[in-house]
């Protein structure tokens, strides 16, 4: 199923891939769905956690969750509105390689008058490394 | 860099009581631009604003990836610093809670080491930005530590 609102969710995707931090990660989307939304992490030298290793920092796959968690409630949204994170969990299931790009699969999979309760899985080719569930306040642009 | 070099690094950071050289050994600590120092016998960590950290430009705001990051990368050094193995502890779990928006300014942690086993230890972090009574964020992971 498509996007709810194409205009509105194809314009916030861009605005978000062009905040600074997401710039600084060289966060890409890849594509969404109603409800869903895959996003990319490139591999970059800046982002390693462990210099023996090379392997990505925890804080960098965080953004990476955070951020295809937040984007993927907005494919639900027929009118522009925002959300703010309430919390986020994450457990990682073992290193990322080094040297590969991480993407990030994250669902609103339950959508309330308030709250969006989002999962997600970050993955390099068929390796799961981490799993996110997050909860999300939803809040009328305009009203704060 | 190699273990031993690692190993180095933070004898002279204890030794000196200057962190700079440890943080730099992390490319993500200082993408960030994260630093450390020991303050009244705790360590205290800050992350000065920067633009490159703002993750809503509308309100402004700062990015919650980079405030969970700051917050995990203050508990590995903490347990780094604590611990007599230079290994970096390895993340299990990782949970945080947004109280409040990370305003445009400097922002602060400090971590506790609830529970430290041969294993696996239990971290508890709080960052902060003008008053730590009104905590931007709260956190709490596991380290495998061996």
């Amino acid at each position: 199923m498509a996007v709810r609102n194409p205009a509105f969710f194809d314009q916030l995707q861009r605005w978000f891939m062009t905040l600074p931090h997401c710039q600084v990660l060289g966060l890409e989307y890849v594509e969404a769905d109603a409800g869903s939304v895959l996003l990319r992490l490139p591999y970059s030298e800046a982002i390693v956690g462990n210099p023996e290793t090379g392997v990505v920092h925890g804080g960098a796959v965080t953004t990476l969750i955070d951020t295809a968690s937040g984007t993927c409630i907005y494919t639900l949204f027929d009118a522009p509105e925002s959300v703010a994170t309430l919390d986020l969990r994450i457990d990682y299931l073992r290193p990322a390689t080094a040297g590969v790009a991480v993407l990030c699969r994250a669902e609103c999979y339950r959508l309330t008058s308030q709250i969006a309760f989002t999962r997600a899985v970050a993955y390099q080719d068929e390796r799961e490394i981490a799993h996110g569930v997050g909860t999300f306040m939803r809040t009328q642009v305009g009203a704060a | 860099m190699t273990q031993s070099e690692m190993k180095h690094c933070w004898q002279l950071a204890r030794e000196n009581g200057d962190y700079s050289a440890v943080i730099v050994a992390i490319p993500y600590a200082r993408t960030i631009g994260m630093q450390m120092a020991e303050q009244a016998g705790e360590l205290r960590f800050t992350l000065p604003f920067a633009q490159s950290n703002v993750g809503n430009v509308l309100l402004p705001a700062l990015h919650g990836g980079v405030i969970g990051g700051f917050l995990e990368t203050a508990a590995v050094l903490t347990l780094l610093t604590s611990a007599e193995t230079n290994a970096i502890p390895k993340v299990v779990d990782f949970s945080i809670d947004y109280l409040r928006s990370g305003r445009p300014v400097d922002l602060y942690g400090r971590c506790e080491i609830v529970r430290q086993g041969k294993r696996v230890a239990n971290v508890l972090m709080t960052a902060w930005q003008d008053d730590l009574a009104k905590p931007v964020a709260s956190a709490r992971a596991h380290f495998l530590l061996s």
